[in-house]
This record gives structure tokens, C-alpha cells and sequence, in this order.
């Protein structure tokens, strides 16, 4: 007798079945993935002393073309991406990544080139590289870039760096780095193996740094403050200016984290703020795809004082309109990492820029900041707003209204799920407990930011009538809560053939 | 300068959805004028009053001819015959990988902070690290870094924080030289002083040296196999040296597909296992991007820089998968974590994993066993050429040191004019060293091309002695 199951079980059974599954368990003996010519050249049994050669990997991993792309399909499966929808995750800025990129960095002229040729080879490569530079000094308004860095986080290395050499060159590299309560986990890490220890301050009631606070902790120790612009509440900084005179006026230096860069691209310069060092993400603002947490590239803008200091080599181009590598700058802190940064994700990056133009720039901050103020005008009666300035690019609630039912930011996000939306970022930035930061950027269109917030309307009222449905979301993914705990506490990093 | 109206729907973009009667609506509801009220935090004085000085915006088909004229300027391994190598290799790329790669749900997503909904780069995550230790012997990697050069730095700062109080790495010369100056760059602030050891004839790091570099001070020791010479270390010399001095093992891998036919580190008795997965089917692309990898033994797994994934059950005690181990990263433990790494090479590294499971143990062996075979067939070619010296005699992979009487960067020249790109000058990275180059070969070499190098090598040397 045959069972029918209903649709929803069939879902289910399909998703528990035997077909999911680690691609280790897929394997089965004699199967190939691969084929290579024959070896056409004589082989010599003595090419490795059988002391230098190992034996076969001792696991199973037979497995055939069709078994591996179906494998990799089905994963792909499990993921949401901002192509099927609104990723609203605050501070990430998760926007359109435009196909034209993928295509050009895969034009065999740049995919097949290699580091270490010759500069006359590499000629086209070079004046990308040059032109990014100049496009990059415009839109930041700094007198120098480097390419090199490869991530936000290995941008801030790179400046705090810059700042340390610049500040040594005048005999005293100063104890103390200044970062904001507000501000993301990688300034204080980075700040710290640049050799600094941190001091935090405090956000006032805006959320906000104040004048006076950081003019009382601005003294001949201090090297530099690092700043989130707009931060992560997504509020600008209006004294910024000032508080780039207090700093300079003890000879430190203001460095900024270009992470919200998307919110201001094109309406305002760092470098007509006052602020010394930048980096930008060029998987934020420029659209290189986030790729299930990298590539990225982290490009880092400087001030003429911090120019000696910069990374080499540097792109440089000749009389005669030849571009060239300069390894030969004395005072540099040195190379990032080998070879020319993320060159494929720098290609990526210029293209956009170029697509979108000065006029297409400028509108990406109009509407991201159009969009994030959107719902921020719909959601503010069914959300409690723990910081009332107005905001740029994104918007923080938290579930003080959604707590008084036992429903935490948490159960909003994993509900959320099920609406088909990913969650916003939760619980960040730390000063605001049970955070719920919404970045929706400007390739939303109205319609896709009406149903995230009706949505979250409809998820405010669940709370209050149905608390239970939402504390044990979400309900039709792949998988449902995950027992972190257990993760931690017994790890098991790695897959092991069970004999 | 008039600026444009955003409400004007000439200025729309292609990216960006809104147009005008969107944005009425909702100013409407956000209960102001115009999308400008919108800045008013900023302050004026800091507002750009004119747009920026930039070209654009162009059409698909204005970038295409623009970058693809840029992309014609390049001499490369599209229309050149490459035998470059030195951390770099053009290895086959199977075509389904690019293929899968570009699938919406992997390239457009994010980190998996969300398990939930994250589940396929989750466990292709927790694959690639059980891949990781299978290749090279140890028991815990991380989910990646941002490339071989970056690796080998966390590798250092997490041995100085096992080995407290001591302030000294020995590195052998021999490692790739612009890893080394990254290290420099990386832990010029933190008191760590590095020492290098030199190698020996055979193009082997000088265990003497190394031996007699080992004071008390001396937290690790890095060597790399095949080295930058092209030559693969003893390693039980080395651990042998290092086990005596109380030091960290530490083994740097630049040619990853060396792993499938090479002893791997963790069966000599290495501790950390760093590297560039380059070589596992990712374009070289000028450099990036490409994927870092670590792989430890289980003791430092809580000291790892870098995100981790493991394996547990959800509430229906489904297996799935979950970031873990995150008290060690810098977003929970900031200025304290192990490393600042958030973004890493995810995608690549997934490409990777895509990679090994289609070659699958026969496939990488087959690859490991086609460039060792292929490499020993064009030394023996080269060292018959008279005037042509191989200087290294030590056992190597794919890559070889050669030299001739004559400047490298002229015999070079004569090659690109045969449109062969012969190899990289070893005076890029080494004082004395101005007649020596390096050639690396894969499985993608014929035996006719290696013949044809041969050849022009020949022809090349002739030249130039005239």
C-alpha cells in the first residue's frame, strides 16, 4: 500500500531524507569527480623519496560530478540572499551586487594575470588599480588611497598602523587609542595589535559622542580616536569637525570606520570633515557581494601628513602615461599581505562605480537614507525607539514593547524568518540592550519595504496575542533553533567516518 | 552646479528601484518635504555642494568596452604560455565550480550569523575545515583568513600567546619573502623580534643555523614546504630543532595541491599548519582574492583566530550547524580577542571546498603526482642545456630554482618574445641572486609546451652569450 503524504510532508521528508547530508557521506568507492589528460611525459619512479610521499587521504571522497553539483545545489538551498529578498541587516549594508561585476572580474585579461609579473605586462591591471585610487581620493575627499587591505578589519590594522609610524617618526607612538561605546568589535581588536591599549567613552543620550567628553580624554597620551560616521545608530556626528581641532590641537590623529559610508557617499567628504584616516568596505558601499562572508576589501584613505607612511607598493604612473609598482618608500609601515590586495574584488568595485556615475552615487544615499526613515515612520508605534535623533541609512529598535509579553528581540528575529525576510542585526551596537538595527539600503524598492514592515507589525501583534508562536520560531526553515550551547561545550569542528 | 532632483525620474538608476512616485509617497509618510530634510544632521559645512568629479554613470555596454580594452593591455596566461609560480598557480579549474559559485544563495549572502536560514554555508563551511585536516594532518581548521601571507601572521601571534613570555620567531629564509614582510608589517608594535635561517646547498633551511638561533627566548619556528625555492624542507629535522627548543612547530604551505602527494605537516609532528588554498583551482587574478587556511592541533583550538564552525542539533534534534567557540572573536571579546578578522574569504574558500570534493583522494593525488612528474621531466630537460644550472639539488614539487650565466630579467625578456612568461627573478626578493629565476609547472602543462620552454630557454641562453 502506498502512502500519500501531504505536501508539507513531503517538503519535510525530502528536506530529512537521505539526500541531505555532508558531501563526505556521499561518497561511495570507484566513483570520479574529475578527469585529466594522461600524463604525457615519462614518469620517473624516483621524482620523490618514498620517505616525502603520503599515503591515499584516508577518508572516503569518490564522488561523481553529478553527485557534487547536486550536493552543492541543495545547500545553496538553505540560504537566504539578497537576490530572493530584503537582507535588511543593519551596519552590513547588504545591497544589489549588479551581475556586469562578476563578468568583467572574469575577463580572461584580468582572471589569468599573476601577481608577480613584470609591470609592463600588467599595464591594464595597473591603471584599474590607478583609477580606483583616483575615484576613491574623489569620493572620500582624501589626498591618498591604498588598495592593499583586504577586509574592513585589515583596514583599520592598516591605519592604526599609519597613525603608531607617523606618531613614532615624532619620537613618542603614544599609549592610547579612544573608541566610542557604540562602536564595532573589530576597532578595539585592531587598535590593540596595532599596538595600543583602548579607552572606551561614553555615548550621551543621543547616542552620540560629546565635545567635552572626548576633550576631557584628549591629552599627549592619546594617538588617536576611532569613530563610526554616521555610528551605529545611525546618527552623524554633528560635532565631528570639532572634534577632529581637539585631537589635532594635541597632535592626534581622528580616524574614521567607513562602515556606513553607503549613507553619505556622494552628500559628504571624510576628508572635508577634518578626519585624517578612512577605510571604506567595498562590499558594503560598492556593491562587491558579501559571498557568505567574504571577499571584501577594505581601501584606507589618508590624510597628506600620513601619505610617507602608507603601504607599499604603491600604483604610480609615469610621464608617459605608463603606470609602474614603487616598492621604495622608506618610511612605509610595510606590506599588508602579499601580493596586491583583493585585486578581483577591487575590479568588481570600480566597475560599479563607474555604472553608477557622480549622479547614481549621490542617489544611492539619498534613497538608502529615504528608505531606512521609511521604516523607521512605519514601524515607531509598534517598536520602542531607545535613541530618538534622527538617523541616516539605518534604524535601531528594541523589544522594550515586545518584552512586557516574555518576547525578546531574539524571538522577533527568528519570526521574522518565517515572513521570508533575514533578521536585521540583533543586539548590536551593545548600547542598546536587545538591539534590532535595520539597514535596508537603497535597492529596496517601496513594495519589498512595505511587507518587511507589515511583517513586523504583524509580529508586534503575534507578541502581544500569540507570545508562544513566536518565541518558538521560526517554524519553516530548514532547520529550527539550534542548540548553541551544546556546540560550544563539546566541540565538533570536523566531520569523522564513523567505522 | 545644479544638483539633480531625486524626484526627477530622468536621474533613475538601474540599481536603485525607487523613482518618483515611490519617493513622494514616502516623504509623505515620514512626514517631510524632501529627501534633503532627510541631511539635515549633517552640517552644512561639511555638505558637498556639487557632485563628484567622476566619469559615468555608463551602460553595460560603455564598461565592457572600457574594462575589457583595460583587461587587452595585460600580457597574460590568456594569450601567454605562464610558468609562473612562487605562491601563484595556474592549476585546472573545473567548470561546474564557477557555475555553482555564482549561485544567488551563496554569492549575495552574508555571514551566517542566522543559522536558521544559513544552513548551506554553514556545513560547507564545517566540510571545508574537515577537508582541511584531512589534507594536512591536524585535528582543528578555521572556517579562513584572507590569504597565505595573513595566515602565517596569526600563526605567529597565536604561538606568542601559547608560549607567554617569549619574544623571539625564527623564520628560515626560505619562506615566501612577502609573507615574511607582511610579518614584519603585522608585529612591528608588539615586541616580537624575527630571525631568519638560511638554507644550505641542497635549497633546504640550515637546521644548523636554526639550531643555533634557538635561545631561550624563541616561541616558534616557521618553515615552509615546498619552500620559495621549490624545494621540500626535511621536515623531522626541523621539529627535531624545534621540539628541542621548547618552540612552536609552525609549517607554511604555498602550493596546496603539494598536500595530495607530500607527507602532510601534522604526520611529522607540527603543531599549526598554515597556507594559500590558491592553488586549489582559484584564478590567480593579481593576487586575490584567495584563501588563507589553519588548521592546529585540538590543544590551541581555543586560542584559533577567526570563525569556527561546528556541528550540533535544533530543538527537533535535526543535525545542523552553528558558528562557535565565538568568546574568541573580537565582535564578544574585542579589544582581547585573538585576532580582529571578521570578513574572511568565505566564498573562496567554498570554491575550495567544491574543489577537493570533485578531485576527491584519487583526483588529488593524481594532480599532486602529474606536477612532481611533470617538474622532474623539465629539470632533467633544463640541466642538459649547457650553461643552465640548477643550483638546488634538494628533492622538489613543481617549482625550480634555474639559473644561467646572464641577467634573469634579459633571458626572461627573450621568453616574453616567444610569448612564454618564463618565470619570476629571485633579485626581486634576494641580494645576489641576479641570474637565478623560478619556474613552476602544473598538471596543465603538455609535454610538447615543456618541451617548447626547453627550447626557447635554449635558444634564449644562445642569444644572449652572442
Amino acid at each position: 500500500m502506498t502512502t500519500v503524504l501531504e505536501p508539507e510532508e513531503v517538503a519535510t521528508s525530502a528536506k530529512t531524507a537521505a539526500r541531505g547530508g555532508l558531501i563526505f557521506e556521499h561518497s561511495n568507492r570507484g566513483r570520479r569527480g574529475y578527469q585529466l589528460p594522461p600524463l604525457d611525459v615519462p614518469e620517473d619512479a624516483e621524482a620523490l623519496p618514498p620517505s616525502l610521499t603520503r599515503g591515499l587521504i584516508d577518508e572516503e571522497l569518490e564522488i561523481s560530478e553529478v553527485g557534487v553539483i547536486r550536493h552543492f545545489t541543495r545547500l545553496s538551498k538553505l540560504n537566504v540572499s539578497i537576490d530572493a529578498g530584503m537582507y535588511p541587516l543593519g551596519s552590513c549594508t547588504m545591497k544589489h551586487n549588479p551581475r556586469l561585476n562578476e563578468e568583467i572580474a572574469r575577463v580572461p585579461g584580468f582572471a589569468l594575470s599573476h601577481p608577480l609579473q613584470a609591470d609592463h605586462q600588467v599595464q591594464g591591471n595597473l591603471e584599474l588599480l590607478w583609477n580606483l585610487e583616483q575615484a576613491l581620493r574623489e569620493i572620500l575627499g582624501m589626498p591618498a588611497v591604498t588598495l592593499q587591505p583586504v577586509a574592513g578589519a585589515h583596514g583599520e590594522l592598516t591605519g592604526v598602523l599609519l597613525i603608531h609610524r607617523a606618531l613614532a617618526r615624532g619620537g613618542n607612538p603614544r599609549k592610547y587609542v579612544l573608541i566610542p561605546d557604540s562602536a564595532h568589535g573589530t576597532n578595539p581588536a585592531s587598535a590593540a595589535f596595532a599596538g595600543y591599549e583602548i579607552k572606551e567613552l561614553k555615548s550621551n543620550a543621543r547616542g552620540n559622542v560629546d565635545v567635552e567628553t572626548l576633550a576631557n580624554a584628549v591629552n599627549e597620551d592619546v594617538a588617536a580616536l576611532m569613530i563610526t560616521v554616521p555610528n551605529t545608530l545611525g546618527v552623524f556626528e554633528p560635532d565631528i569637525r570639532k572634534f577632529a581641532d581637539i585631537l589635532h590641537a594635541k597632535g592626534a590623529y581622528l580616524y574614521c570606520d567607513g562602515a556606513n559610508l553607503n549613507s553619505f557617499v556622494g552628500m559628504a567628504r571624510p576628508g572635508d570633515m577634518g578626519i585624517d584616516v578612512i577605510h571604506s568596505n567595498l562590499h558594503k558601499t560598492f556593491s562587491t557581494p558579501h559571498g557568505g562572508g567574504g571577499p571584501g576589501a577594505g581601501p584606507v584613505g589618508v590624510s597628506a601628513g600620513l601619505v610617507p607612511y602608507l603601504p607599499t607598493p604603491r600604483v604610480e604612473r609615469r610621464a608617459d602615461g605608463t603606470f609602474y609598482l614603487e616598492h621604495h618608500y622608506p618610511d612605509s609601515i610595510g606590506r599588508m599581505r602579499a601580493f596586491n590586495g583583493n585585486f578581483g574584488v577591487l575590479v568588481r568595485a570600480l566597475t560599479y562605480i563607474r555604472s553608477m556615475g557622480p549622479t547614481g552615487l549621490r542617489r544611492i544615499a539619498q534613497l538608502a537614507v529615504l528608505n531606512a526613515n521609511y521604516i523607521r515612520a512605519r514601524l515607531r508605534g509598534h517598536y520602542h525607539l531607545p535613541y530618538d535623533a534622527p538617523t541616516l541609512h539605518e534604524v535601531v529598535f528594541n523589544d522594550k514593547k515586545q518584552q512586557e509579553h516574555h518576547v525578546a528581540t531574539l524571538d522577533i528575529a527568528k519570526r521574522l524568518m518565517d515572513y521570508g525576510f533575514h533578521p536585521p542585526t540583533i543586539y548590536f551596537p551593545l548600547i542598546v540592550a536587545g538591539a534590532l538595527m535595520i539597514e535596508p539600503t537603497e535597492s529596496e524598492p517601496k513594495e519589498e519595504l512595505d511587507a518587511f514592515c507589515d511583517a513586523m507589525i504583524a509580529i508586534a501583534a503575534e507578541a502581544a496575542e500569540r507570545p508562544e508562536l513566536v518565541r518558538t520560531a521560526p517554524h519553516t526553515t530548514p532547520v529550527r533553533r539550534l542548540d548553541e550551547a551544546r556546540a560550544a561545550r563539546q566541540p565538533v569542528l570536523r566531520w569523522r567516518k564513523t567505522r | 552646479m545644479t544638483l539633480p532632483n531625486p524626484l526627477d525620474d530622468s536621474n533613475t538608476h538601474r540599481y536603485i528601484p525607487n523613482a518618483s512616485a515611490d519617493i513622494a509617497a514616502m516623504l509623505k509618510t515620514i512626514g517631510v518635504d524632501s529627501i534633503e530634510r532627510l541631511f539635515d544632521t549633517i552640517p552644512a559645512d561639511v555638505k558637498l555642494d556639487r557632485l563628484l568629479d567622476l566619469p559615468g554613470p555608463w551602460s553595460e555596454i560603455e564598461s565592457r568596452r572600457w574594462f575589457r580594452g583595460l583587461a587587452a593591455k595585460n600580457k597574460s596566461a590568456a594569450d601567454h604560455l605562464s610558468f609562473l609560480g612562487a605562491g601563484a598557480y595556474l592549476h585546472y579549474q573545473p567548470a561546474c565550480i564557477d557555475q555553482l559559485l555564482t549561485r544567488a544563495e551563496f554569492l549575495t549572502s552574508y555571514t551566517p550569523y542566522q543559522p536558521e536560514v544559513s544552513q548551506g554555508t554553514l556545513q560547507s563551511i564545517f566540510e571545508y575545515q574537515t577537508h582541511q585536516c584531512l589534507l594536512t594532518g591536524l585535528d582543528v581548521a578555521n572556517a579562513s583568513l584572507y590569504d597565505g601571507s595573513t595566515a602565517l601572521c596569526e600563526a605567529v601571534l597565536l604561538a606568542q600567546r601559547v608560549a607567554k613570555g617569549r619574544n623571539t620567531v625564527i623564520v628560515a629564509k626560505s619562506v615566501h619573502p612577502q609573507y615574511v614582510e607582511t610579518l614584519r608589517t603585522y608585529v612591528q608594535n608588539l615586541g616580537i623580534e624575527i630571525v631568519q635561517a638560511g638554507w644550505t646547498n641542497d635549497g633546504r633551511v640550515d637546521t644548523a643555523a636554526l639550531r643555533a638561533a634557538c635561545t631561550s627566548d624563541v616561541f616558534a619556528i616557521a618553515v615552509q614546504s615546498p619552500n620559495f625555492l621549490g624545494v621540500i624542507e626535511d621536515y623531522d629535522a626541523v621539529v627535531d630543532v624545534a621540539t628541542g627548543a621548547g618552540a612552536v612547530k609552525i609549517a607554511v604551505v604555498c602550493e596546496a595541491t603539494s598536500l595530495g602527494i607530500v607527507t602532510p605537516p601534522g604526520a611529522h609532528g607540527f603543531d599549526i599548519c598554515v597556507g594559500e588554498g590558491q592553488a586549489w583551482g582559484i584564478p590567480t587574478q593579481f593576487g586575490g582574492p584567495y584563501v588563507g587556511f589553519m588548521v592546529v592541533k585540538d590543544e590551541l583550538k581555543r586560542h584559533m583566530p577567526g570563525r569556527l564552525v561546528g556541528e550540533t542539533v535544533d530543538v527537533d534534534g535535526k543535525r545542523a550547524y552553528v558558528l562557535t567557540l565565538a568568546t574568541r572573536e573580537q565582535h564578544i571579546r574585542r579589544a582581547k580577542a585573538t585576532s580582529n578578522i571578521c570578513t574572511n574569504e568565505a566564498l573562496i574558500a567554498l570554491a575550495a571546498n567544491m574543489y577537493l570534493s570533485l578531485m576527491g583522494k584519487a583526483g588529488l593525488r593524481e594532480v599532486g603526482s602529474q606536477c612532481l612528474q611533470k617538474a622532474a621531466y623539465l629539470r632533467k630537460q633544463l640541466a642538459a642545456i649547457a650553461s643552465v644550472s640548477l643550483p638546488f639539488s634538494g628533492p622538489i614539487y613543481n617549482e625550480l630554482v634555474v639559473r644561467t650565466p646572464y641577467p634573469a630579467k634579459e633571458i626572461l625578456m627573450d621568453l616574453e618574445h616567444e610569448k612564454i612568461l618564463g618565470g619570476i627573478p629571485l633579485s626581486d626578493f634576494f641580494l645576489g641572486h641576479d641570474h637565478d629565476f623560478l619556474v613552476a609547472v602544473t598538471e596543465l602543462h603538455t609535454k610538447e609546451q615543456l618541451d617548447r620552454y626547453a627550447a626557447a630557454l635554449t635558444a634564449a641562453v644562445a642569444r644572449e652569450r652572442r
